[in-house]
């Protein structure tokens, strides 16, 4: 229940904010991507894997952006993202069949291995890709609407608020399913899931596949966002990234990764003002934090605040009660 | 493609493979040890390698450009640089989360590869670096009507191979490399049996941390160090542990001259897939054989 609350008036505080100072639409549509590419980073991190090379479809949705754009002038802005988000999907889906067969250090290196591979080509096939300086992504038009480029922004953060929502609420029942349940029972016992007759490595297929979608989907609305897609989209850095929003915000809610986005950008932005040289370190010194103070992250804190109270209010009653 | 180009492939590949086998073999020690797969080894090799530039164009600017001292000046920086910075890490954060998840561990090290980037920033900016007087100073070699440069001849591949052989020798014969074999096969049972296991880890990440600064210093010579280097070093050297087995250190020395080869080849023949034969090895590898190249199999615990 505080959860939904807060989820909504985060959602609300958003838009509010985007609108009445639009300076802030750019970071809070930027802070959003990031969570949900968290979000996905954090469906796998359920089954206690860790991939750091998952920026790769980011970087695979925002290309298909850019070339579809490019190709189709006129294609509709919403249309790009449902096929940014296909094309991670269907790329996930052979790569899922080879990454699955590993764990915990070796998927998260192979991962980071493929992702590697398609940074080399992107940043070498020039005459394609654009090189380094990657490809130009024109304003496409949103629902069927031609915007300026104030206007484009703040469709873009509706677009942005919206999906994060009914992202974070889906996920949060997956969570909740049998086969979300699966899904972590191959962090706590993978032996005993697999003598219930469950194939693990299909699970976790599908864990890979939906992570593979969302991270795809923020690149999408990233890559639309920013007019330009490079390679460095899909860096191992920016996979890094995506796992520190992700232990930040904690896996206990879906919930997590966005308010480890919100605290991410805000990093971002006092390092950029304050500490411009330093603000790896300042993201270094604040993952080493949180690693050592709260390994479960915001959601990890908020749940035993909540616990806490909530043993506080038990024993009340059973004070009265004798 | 030429008998010429295939000689400089092979000379090229070895001494870039003698590099890439230091910095793995530190990497695949603090594995075997403590579990832990060190992402900050990255900025362990580029802090290596400025120290060592620095050094040497310090050296050069008192006039003492004899060829002894330059490459015992690469040798003191990676000395130096390991002790410090393997001190620091082990004891100051790697001790404190020695009992937490893996991947938690991992992001430790991300997190201080990360601080580290920044204080190399900090120190030598963001201008590139390097240590050619080494190379310049040792001649070069004509062979088969080729000239290469003693440097990468000899020297990188006469330095890696003795770092082994050593290695090997310390850890089979003398004591505390003995107890080192033993923490690594199961470090409850040797702690059971008196090894100070505390200490053992602390040795094998100063000694891990030493041969990944002596990678950059040594690549410091040959290469300019700029921003960046450790990063992609961290990355490609983990794809030589991987491809040998986690752990293996003769594994490293053979994936390593694979790798190494492979890159060179590629470079003088397809350029635009250097970067990517590693990877490319490696997946290969892994599909074949998911734990590496020389990994035993090991029983399943339920």
């Amino acid at each position: 229940m505080i959860i939904s609350i807060l989820s909504l008036g985060g959602a609300t505080a958003c838009l509010f904010f985007g609108v009445l100072f639009p300076w802030m639409k750019v970071p809070i549509v930027i802070g959003l991507c990031y969570g949900l590419a968290a979000l996905g980073v954090s469906v796998l991190m359920r089954a206690g894997q860790v991939s750091f090379g998952h920026a790769m479809y980011a970087c695979i949705s925002g290309y298909t952006v850019a070339f579809l754009s490019r190709s189709f002038p006129n294609a509709d802005g919403l249309l790009l993202i449902a096929a940014g988000t296909v094309t991670s999907l269907l790329a996930a889906a052979p790569i899922g069949i080879f990454v699955v067969r590993y764990r915990e250090i070796f998927f998260g290196m192979l991962n980071l291995a493929l992702s590697m591979v398609l940074y080399s080509v992107l940043g070498k096939f020039y005459e394609i890709t654009g090189g380094t300086d990657g490809l130009r992504v024109d304003r496409s038009t949103l629902a069927g609407l031609h915007f300026e480029r104030a206007g484009y922004e703040t469709a873009l953060l509706v677009v942005a608020v919206f999906t994060a929502l009914a992202f974070g609420w889906t996920v949060q029942r997956f969570f909740g399913s049998s086969a979300g349940e699966a899904l972590a029972g191959i962090k706590t016992n993978e032996t005993r899931l697999e003598y219930l007759g469950l194939s693990t490595r299909r699970i976790l297929w599908n864990g890979y596949m939906i992570s593979a979608a969302l991270v795809g989907l923020s690149g999408a609305l990233f890559a639309l966002l920013q007019g330009l897609v490079t390679p460095e989209l899909g860096y191992w850095v920016r996979s890094g990234e995506f796992i520190f929003i992700a232990i930040l915000g904690g896996a206990a809610h879906t919930i997590g990764p966005f308010l480890g986005a919100a605290v991410f950008q805000i990093i971002q932005l006092i390092g950029a003002m304050f500490f411009a040289g330093i603000w790896k370190m300042l993201l270094g010194a604040t993952l080493i934090a949180v690693i050592l103070i709260a390994p479960s992250g915001l959601t990890g804190v908020l749940k035993f605040t909540r616990k806490l109270k909530d043993r506080g209010q038990s024993s009340h009653s059973i004070a009265e009660q004798s | 493609m030429n008998v010429d180009i295939l000689l400089l492939a092979l000379v090229d590949g070895l001494s870039y493979a003698g590099l890439l086998f230091l910095v793995a073999l530190g990497l695949t020690l603090i594995f075997g040890v403590m579990g832990i797969l060190n992402v900050a080894h990255g900025a362990l090799y580029a802090c290596g390698g400025y120290t060592a530039a620095t050094f040497i164009s310090w050296a050069t600017g008192l006039g003492l450009a004899s060829p002894p001292l330059l490459v015992a000046g690469l040798f003191l920086a990676a000395l130096l640089v390991g002790l410090v910075l393997g001190f620091v890490l082990e004891v100051g954060l790697l001790r404190q989360v020695q009992d937490k998840d893996p991947i938690l561990q991992l992001l430790v090290t991300f997190g201080a590869f990360l601080i580290l980037e920044d204080v190399q920033s900090l120190i030598w900016g963001s201008a590139p670096y390097s240590a050619s007087e080494v190379v310049t100073q040792l001649g070069t070699i004509e062979l088969f009507g080729i000239t290469y440069t003693t440097y990468q001849l000899l020297l990188i591949p006469l330095i890696a191979l003795l770092v082994y052989a050593l290695l090997q020798y310390f850890l089979r014969h003398t004591r505390i490399g003995k107890q080192i074999i033993a923490v690594t096969h199961n470090a409850e049972v040797a702690t059971a049996l008196g090894i100070h296991s505390s200490r053992i880890r602390l040795v094998t990440f100063v000694v891990a941390a030493m041969l990944g600064a002596l990678g950059g210093a040594l690549a410091a010579p040959t290469t300019s160090i700029v921003p960046g280097v450790g990063t992609d070093m961290i990355v490609l050297s983990f794809s030589v542990v991987a491809t040998a087995g986690l752990g293996q250190i003769t594994g490293a020395l053979i994936a390593a001259v694979l790798i190494g080869l492979a890159r060179s080849l590629a470079v003088y023949t397809v350029p635009e897939l250097e970067v990517v034969v590693p990877y490319i090895i490696m997946v290969i590898v892994l599909l074949i054989r998911p734990y590496g190249l020389f990994t035993v199999a090991q029983a399943r615990k339920i």
